[in-house]
This record gives structure tokens, C-alpha cells and sequence, in this order.
């Protein structure tokens, strides 16, 4: 047993749905009790998706319990069949399903003879993986039962394109800022005189799949989900791949590097100056190599940061950091647990220290050791900056809602270096006027009731009315005690009481 | 499901489906129960899944060093390669230590039940061992939906409730507020009321009554632990809440309470009919309440006239459905569905009376009330009858939204203040408000968002 307030990766569950509900007309049924489909809740909210989310669950209750879920789970499965017309259906157990060991695959293939979509049973452990690790296995399970139903049925189109193709993997619901870079990648790849062959499993239809090997190569964009699957598409097809994230200016340029070393070797004809490329849009279309030389930035030099995150997001950030904008980074880590040799030779010679940890009161207690200028890392140590008053952007997932913003946010490609650096430099100069505030004593202290100016009131507050005050909510207080007291004058009444307080809100319906 | 399901009737009927619905895991309880009694620790004892959603569904607060946490369940807990004894002890030690409460809250969940947790056959022991109350709640979502959490849990308090001091004790002994309210009931009996409420809603509805000269002689569950009501045969106990039937049960049969069967004060009308039930329970001529209702309806009058001849749509998620759709009709609206977790008839038997009584007097056909609803078949009916309101979880919301439905969430039902006659007001600004907000936005042409 563990003692745990918060985390920073999501049960097992949660990763299938994110991958199974990202893909178009693929539903997802889980093997859950009541409540536990608080994943539709998540992406209707989060993502403010506009379609109801394509999972149900077939509800574990007490005659379940008892008796098993016998034909429930397959009555669940083919009348979801008959309502959506899905093309695949994925049963996706939970941490319940787990310890009830009940046979899901027999379910899942009885249940298959007289649906017309797929069935087929998500491959995670509740108690072996996260999320992310959940998302990455599951996206190389559907992939991979599609590439060889193609093979049996014989219609796998394994022909190449004939201009460089690329796929991208790993762009999913709820996913930091993926819809965004999505687009990026899009346009980067575009640049290159690279054609889109399919993006997975974000708006991806599943028929399409079989048309994976045409592309010339996969593009990894975050390490945490896709990797699985490019590495099956390795083996099966020798389809080569690019793990690079392009974030920051330096890896973007490593990313290009690379996947224009791929191209050459398939075709030796292809010939973009992507030097010239890479050189002009370092040094003229993004910003942010400018803005590193500009005197702005030089109030940066050598001030501490901390960083914590995701791998792919903590790495890269430390990277820019340390390489493109000379900020200190002091201590550099992940809740990648699963991932941490792999971060800390990314991060290696960047930073001071290295964290792997997914327990946010050791990430807590380290920033509050380093009192660092600035903090990037997930919504968790936005709040730990909070409480120690050091300003914090946010660069990886767990997130709230405010990090799906309607506007072009990339953090991947070329306009990702701008809004990184937008980031970055916003992050230092709220914590610097925030200290000056401080100096020059802004802000009011705790005790006082209400902010109105004037104190020269002829009315008396009853000490339990005024202990009912205390309890409203700070940013309505003053107005309550306005209206109140604006209803006591009105009354002709001098000492406001609780039921005066009741009355006048009463009165005014406020 | 067709139109033929939804056709409005004469008399009160019952369906039940399939039980296919969304709705929050009854541990959510944590989040407002750990604020209402302050000097509490809730544990929950359960998965990775359940941490998840308390930290999802519960936002911001758990970043203010909340008074809950996990007993997160390793894949050691579940194949009993670990104590469950000693871990337990383990971490409650390390609460003790850190928070010191006068009480720890165990919350049962799913895996708990699966795996047979004894953790009322723990409690005991280790209270014993650690000299701090534990007090068992099975709160999982195998047995019950949302709300039903803080009953497992007031139902699991009715125990710890002490006795009364006894009548014949010298009256010097008691303390003065003690005394004060054996007198103002004759030393007879007195008026305990169940539910957790923000506390200032309850010193609301216990002024309302005051005013009725009746004495409320305590809260279950009070501000603190230390506090809770004495409880025995001479006290009369009256719900504030439609999903506290557990409780009510407990309340009757272990501790031989009377138990006050009225309307829920939901509404001016809730609101009067609960009082008028418990003056009458204790002989007392209420006065100046149908004024005092009629002037809050008078007060509404602008909300009331933006929701007249409505119609409205509950999917159902909270229990607080039936008073929240009496109250509406009463309002001049049309109720066309209320879906509703779970209904225990007897626990809500006034309040359905109630129902009943209002649809006639309003001349509305009474709404079919059902039971463990299906959502899927709930999404159809709301798009052949497009009502003009669907009170619905927040997994829908949006969705419907962008086919041009208003909604409005009903989980804000839960957390706002909507008990007693100064929070009439309160409901009404949450039921109009999407009414509100969309109207502003008609004309603009955009109310279908998707593709059809």
C-alpha cells in the first residue's frame, strides 16, 4: 500500500480509451463498475469534444460479483454493434476486471461471431503499466491486428509511395498541445516535400491501416506513445523511423537531419537544399534564435530553473533551457519512471541533477530546496510554484483545461520555438514583477474583510453574523457585505444579525 | 425507445432500464464530507483508478493539502503477498502523525469488496492500537451511484453518536446549550437533522425553525467530529436529503430514533412542506410560513417567467432528481423525464406524494420516473422530444450542447446551495442560465455545431 495525494500517469484504462477514442468509429466498452467511466467526463470537458465519446462500460455490479458477467459483456458488445456500427470494438478492462479474472477473450471472441465491427480485448495490465505505457502497447495492439488481418485476407498494399511519404503516430485525445503540433508537423513535413500518409491514431480510421507500409518512413513525435508500434512496423516491414522530437530549435534541426538522411538513402535523387532550409528558418522564420541573442534574454543568463515533466517534454525543455537560451537548469526530471535511462542520457551535461520520481511531494520538496527563478513542469508544480511563490509554465501533461487552448499553441516545429520561447520569457518576468510587487507592498493582508476604501460604517456587525461572513468565499465577500449593509440602511436597522444577513439575501437574491 | 416510452401519464409510474449510465463513483463524497467535518481524515482504500478520478472530478482542491488521500492497492495488496493489517497501520500511523484528526475515514471501494477486505473487522483492532476513532464507510461504485457515498458514510457515523445524558441526571450537569434544548422540547424529545450542508445553509434551516419554536438539537454530521448528536429513542431525526436512506434506516432501527417523514426543504415549497411536517410532528402551529413562501415566490418572479411552459429533461445521476423536478413544475414547467440512480420509495415517499400533489395542482401530467436509466436510450428520446432544458451529467453536456440542446450540469445541483427558502434563488439561477446564455446567442445562427 502507498500513501498517494496525486499522480502524475493515469491507470492503465485510461490510456486504451485516450488511444481507442482518438481513432474515428471505434468504440470502446469497459469492463467497469459504476462511476469509472469518468474518462467521457474528461474528454468532453478537457478537450471540449463536440461528439459523445465512444465509450461505454458494461457496469460490474453486485450480480456480476456473483455470478460472473456471463453474457452481459457480449450482449454489451453486440448491441453496441447494432447502435454505432463501429468498425472495431475494444473491451478494455480496468483495475476491477483485473483482479476479477474473468475470461474476457472468450467474450470478446463469442462476441465477434455475430458482430459485424472487429472485437478485439486491449492487452494491458492494470498493475504492470500507466497510461502512457497502456497508450503505447495499445496502439501497437490495433495496428498491429489490423496489418496482419491484411496479410491473411491478402490485400496489404506494401508498394511505396512515390514521392517521400511519411506517417505520424502519436497524436491522440488528450494528448499536451498534440492538435496543435499535429498541424506543425503537417506543415514541416510539407517544407521537405513530404507527403502525409496517415496520422494515427488521432482522427484515423482503422480500414485505413493496411496503408501504413506505403510510406517511406515513421515520424515518433513524443516518445512516451508510438515507439511500440514503430518498432513492430520496423521488424514486420523495415519501415525506418524518426524518434527524434523536434521541440526547440537544435533537435528540430537534428529531427530534419535525420529524416532527410532516410530519404536519401531510399532515393538518392531527392534533392532539397534542406541546409539552406534549416539555416533560414533557424535564423529568419522562427524567432527564437533571435530572441536568445537579443538583450532580453541576456537578463536570463545563469538564472536557475527546474524542470519536470513527461520524458519527451522534460528532456527537451531542459535542452532548450540549458543549449538555446543559457538558463541555469538545476534539477532536470520525469514521472517516466519506466523511461529513466533514456532521460537521464538525454539530459546528461544539461542540467545539475536528475529527479525520476512520480511522487509530486519529492518534486515538491526539491524545488522548495533549489528556490529556483522559474519552474516548467506539469499543472502539479504550477501549483507547487504557487505555494512558494515561483512562477511556473507549463510544458507537459497532467493538464487542465487551460492548457487546450483554442488558439495555434504548438510547442513542436518552428512555431513551437516561438511559443516556447514566449513561454520561457513570460514565466521570468511575472516571478520579477511579482518580487517588486512584493517590495513595494502590494498586496492586502488576509485579515480584512472587504476592499472597500471607506471604513467610516454606522453599522454594527453581530460577532456571529461577522463569523458568517468570514466563512463566504473571499472574492464575493465584499459584495456581500455591501448589499447587507445596503439592505440594513434600508430597514433602518443598526446591528446587522444573522437573520438580517439571511434577509437581505433574500431580498436582493444575490 | 420511441415516444410512446415518454408519453406523459396521469398517476405515478416506475420504469427501470438497463443501469448503462454515467454518473460520478460514490468515494466523490470525500471531497465535500473531509471540508465539512474538519477535523477528519478520509482514507480511501483502492486503485490507481480511484485516485484518478478524485483528482480529476475534485480539480483544484486537493491542491490545498486536502484531509484525504489513497491507500493506493499494489499488485501485493491484491495477491495478499502483503498485510492488509499492517499496512493499514502503517499508514494511518503516518496520518496520525502528520494531521493528528479525532477521526480517520476508511472508504471501501470496488477492489476492497472484490478482494474481501475485512476492513470493518480491522477498524476495531487498530483503533484500538492507535487510540484514533476509524469509522468504515463502503462507498463503491459495485452498490451505489454519487450521493449514495455520504450516505455509506452518515449511515456509518450513526454509531459513533452518543448516548443522551440521562433524563434524570441533574440538569446542573448538562451543559447550558444541552439544557436549553431539553427545555424548548419539554425534556421530551428532540429534533436531529441528517445531511451534510455547508454551514451556513444549516444555520439557515436551523433558524427557520427556531422561528417555529422548534430547538434543533444537533447535526449529523456536525462541524467536527467531537460534536456529533446524542441519539437515542427521544429523538426525533428528519433527512435534509433525498439519497440518505441508509442513514434513515440506521438512524431507526440501531439507535430506535423517530424518524420524520416529510418533503425535502428543496424549493419555497420543499422548503415549507418539511417545516409544516415537523411542526406537526411536534404539536406546533407553524406561523407566518405560507407568507413567507409566497414572498419568495414573489421574489422569483423574473426567473419564474423565463421558465414558464418549459419543458425540461432529467437524465438523472445525483438523487436529487424528484425534488428538483417537484420544485420546476411547481415553477410553471414541464417535466418529461426524471432519470434517477436509485429510488427508495418508502425513504421518499412524502416527497413523491408531494410530486404527485404538485403536478395536479399545476395541471401537468406527471413525469415517468426511471430507475437505473440507459443513457444510449435517454440521448434518443432527448432528441425526439428536443426539450428545451436537460439536466444532465457533464459527460453529455457538451455533446447535446452542439446539437443545439441546453443543458445544464447537474453534478453544480450537488455543490451549490439549494436547501431552505433563501436558496430558492440559487436553483432557479442555475436552471436559467444556459436558458439565459443561449438566448443571448439565438439569433446568431449557430446553435447545430456538428456535422449532420
Amino acid at each position: 500500500m502507498k500513501l498517494a495525494y496525486w499522480m502524475y500517469a493515469g491507470p492503465a484504462h485510461i490510456g486504451t480509451l485516450r488511444v481507442a477514442s482518438s481513432f474515428k468509429n471505434v468504440h470502446a466498452i469497459m469492463h467497469a463498475p459504476l462511476g469509472d467511466d469518468y474518462f467521457n467526463v474528461m474528454r468532453s470537458m478537457l478537450e471540449r469534444e463536440r461528439d459523445f465519446t465512444p465509450v461505454t462500460a458494461s457496469i460490474v455490479d453486485r450480480h456480476v460479483l456473483a455470478r460472473g458477467s456471463q453474457e452481459k459483456v457480449v450482449e454489451n458488445i453486440t448491441r453496441k454493434d447494432k447502435e454505432e456500427n463501429p468498425d472495431l470494438i475494444i473491451l478494455t478492462p480496468t483495475c476491477t476486471s483485473s483482479i476479477l479474472q474473468e475470461d474476457l477473450q472468450n467474450f470478446v471472441n463469442r462476441a465477434s461471431l455475430d458482430s459485424k465491427s472487429d472485437v478485439i480485448l486491449a492487452d494491458v495490465n492494470h498493475y504492470r503499466v500507466n497510461e502512457l505505457q497502456a497508450a503505447d502497447r495499445t496502439l501497437e495492439q490495433i495496428i498491429r491486428f489490423y496489418l496482419e488481418k491484411a496479410k491473411t485476407k491478402n490485400d496489404l498494399v506494401i508498394e511505396k509511395t512515390s514521392k517521400p511519404s511519411a506517417n505520424i503516430l502519436g497524436i491522440f485525445t488528450l494528448g499536451f498541445h498534440n492538435q496543435h503540433d499535429c498541424r506543425e508537423l503537417k506543415r514541416l513535413l510539407t517544407d521537405l516535400g513530404i507527403t502525409v500518409n496517415e496520422i494515427l491514431p488521432e482522427g484515423g480510421s482503422v480500414t485505413n491501416i493496411k496503408k501504413l507500409p506505403n510510406a517511406w518512413f515513421n515520424l515518433i513525435p513524443y516518445r512516451e506513445v508510438g515507439l511500440m508500434a514503430a518498432k513492430y512496423l520496423e521488424t514486420e516491414f523495415t519501415m525506418p523511423y524518426v524518434s527524434i522530437t523536434p521541440m526547440g530549435l537544435l533537435e528540430t534541426e537534428n529531427c530534419i537531419r535525420e529524416i532527410i538522411h532516410i530519404i536519401k538513402d531510399l532515393d538518392p535523387s531527392y534533392d532539397l537544399d534542406f541546409e539552406s532550409y534549416i539555416d533560414n528558418q533557424a535564423r529568419f522564420i522562427s524567432q527564437a534564435a533571435w530572441f536568445s541573442r537579443s538583450i532580453d534574454c541576456q537578463n536570463l543568463t545563469g538564472k536557475k530553473a527546474v524542470v519536470f515533466g513527461d520524458a519527451t517534454h522534460a528532456a527537451s525543455m531542459t535542452k532548450i533551457l540549458a543549449r538555446e537560451m543559457g538558463i541555469r537548469v538545476s534539477c532536470s526530471g520525469t514521472y517516466c519512471k519506466h523511461d529513466a535511462d533514456w532521460f537521464r542520457e538525454q539530459v546528461d551535461g544539461f542540467c545539475d541533477e536528475v529527479l525520476i520520481t512520480d511522487d509530486h511531494t519529492q518534486v515538491a520538496d526539491m524545488i522548495a530546496r533549489i528556490e529556483p527563478a522559474a519552474i516548467f513542469g506539469t499543472q502539479m508544480e504550477r501549483h507547487i510554484g504557487k505555494r512558494l511563490d515561483i512562477p511556473c509554465g507549463v510544458i507537459s501533461a497532467p493538464v487542465h483545461i487551460q492548457n487546450f487552448p483554442l488558439g495555434f499553441r504548438p510547442f513542436l516545429g518552428y512555431e513551437g520555438t516561438n511559443q516556447i520561447s514566449d513561454l520561457i520569457y513570460n514565466s521570468f518576468t511575472l516571478g520579477m514583477e511579482d518580487h517588486l510587487l512584493e517590495i513595494f507592498g502590494g498586496h492586502d493582508t488576509k485579515e480584512v474583510i472587504t476592499k472597500s476604501l471607506s471604513t467610516d460604517s454606522d453599522l454594527v456587525w453581530a460577532p456571529e453574523a461577522l463569523v458568517e461572513l468570514q466563512k463566504i468565499p473571499g472574492f464575493v465577500r465584499g459584495k456581500i457585505k455591501r448589499n447587507t449593509e445596503k439592505f440594513a440602511r434600508e430597514q433602518n436597522v443598526n446591528e446587522i444579525t444573522l437573520e438580517i444577513m439571511f434577509a437581505a439575501k433574500e431580498a436582493v437574491g444575490a | 425507445m420511441t415516444m410512446t416510452n415518454s408519453t406523459l401519464t396521469e398517476s405515478l409510474t416506475f420504469d427501470c432500464e438497463t443501469g448503462n449510465y454515467h454518473t460520478f463513483c460514490p468515494i466523490s463524497c470525500v471531497a465535500w464530507l473531509y471540508q465539512k467535518i474538519e477535523d477528519s481524515f478520509f482514507l480511501v482504500i483502492g486503485t490507481k483508478t480511484c485516485g484518478y478520478f478524485l483528482q480529476n472530478a475534485l480539480g483544484v482542491m486537493i491542491f490545498a493539502e486536502p484531509r484525504y488521500a489513497m491507500a493506493e492497492l499494489e499488485e501485493a495488496d491484491i495477491s495478499a503477498q502483503l498485510n492488509d493489517y499492517k499496512e493499514l497501520k502503517r499508514l494511518c500511523l503516518q496520518i496520525k502523525q502528520d494531521r493528528n484528526p479525532s477521526v480517520i475515514v476508511w472508504i471501501g471501494t470496488c477492489t476492497t469488496e472484490i478482494i474481501k477486505m475485512d476492513l470493518e473487522g480491522m477498524a476495531p483492532r487498530l483503533e484500538a492500537e492507535i487510540q484514533t476513532p476509524i469509522v468504515v464507510a463502503r462507498a463503491n461504485g459495485l452498490d451505489y451511484a454519487f450521493t449514495q457515498g455520504e450516505d455509506t458514510v452518515l449511515s456509518a457515523m450513526v454509531q459513533r453518536c452518543p448516548n443522551t445524558p440521562s433524563v434524570t441526571k441533574d440538569l446542573k450537569e448538562i451543559l447550558p446549550t444541552q439544557q436549553k434544548n431539553l427545555e424548548t422540547v419539554g425534556q421530551k424529545s428532540s429534533l436531529v437533522l441528517f445531511g451534510s450542508l455547508p454551514t451556513n445553509v444549516a444555520t439557515q434551516l436551523t433558524l427557520e425553525l427556531e422561528r417555529c419554536g422548534i430547538q434543533v438539537s444537533g447535526w449529523l454530521p456536525s462541524q467536527r467530529y467531537l460534536d456529533l448528536p446524542i441519539l437515542n429513542d427521544n429523538v426525533y431525526v428528519c433527512g435534509i436529503n433525498p439519497f440518505l436512506s441508509r442513514t434513515a434506516t440506521t438512524l431507526m432501527r440501531r439507535r430506535k430514533c423517530k424518524l420524520i417523514s416529510a418533503p425535502f426543504p428543496i424549493g419555497p415549497d420543499g422548503t415549507r412542506a418539511w417545516l409544516e411536517k415537523i411542526c406537526a410532528v411536534f404539536g406546533l402551529r407553524p406561523v407566518g410560513l405560507v407568507e413567507r413562501e409566497k414572498k419568495i415566490w414573489d421574489s422569483l418572479q423574473d426567473y419564474i417567467a423565463l421558465v414558464r411552459g418549459k419543458s425540461v429533461f432529467f437524465m438523472g445521476d445525483n438523487l436529487l432528481e424528484i425534488s428538483l423536478a417537484r420544485f420546476l413544475v411547481r415553477c410553471g414547467m414541464i417535466v418529461y423525464e426524471i432519470g434517477i440512480p436509485y429510488l427508495d420509495k418508502r425513504f421518499q415517499a412524502a416527497e413523491l406524494d408531494f410530486l404527485e400533489k404538485t403536478c395536479h395542482e399545476m395541471n401537468v401530467s406527471i413525469p415517468r420516473i426511471v430507475e437505473k436509466p440507459d443513457n444510449y436510450n435517454q440521448v434518443q428520446r432527448i432528441r425526439e422530444l428536443q426539450p428545451d432544458l436537460a439536466i444532465t451529467g457533464m459527460a453529455h453536456a457538451n455533446p447535446l450542447e452542439a446539437r443545439g440542446i441546453n443543458t445544464k450540469w447537474s453534478v453544480e445541483f450537488t455543490f451549490a446551495q439549494i436547501h431552505g427558502f433563501t436558496n430558492a434563488r440559487d436553483i432557479l439561477e442555475l436552471v436559467t442560465r444556459p436558458l439565459r446564455r443561449n438566448k443571448a446567442l439565438e439569433n446568431l445562427g449557430w446553435n447545430q455545431l456538428v456535422k449532420i
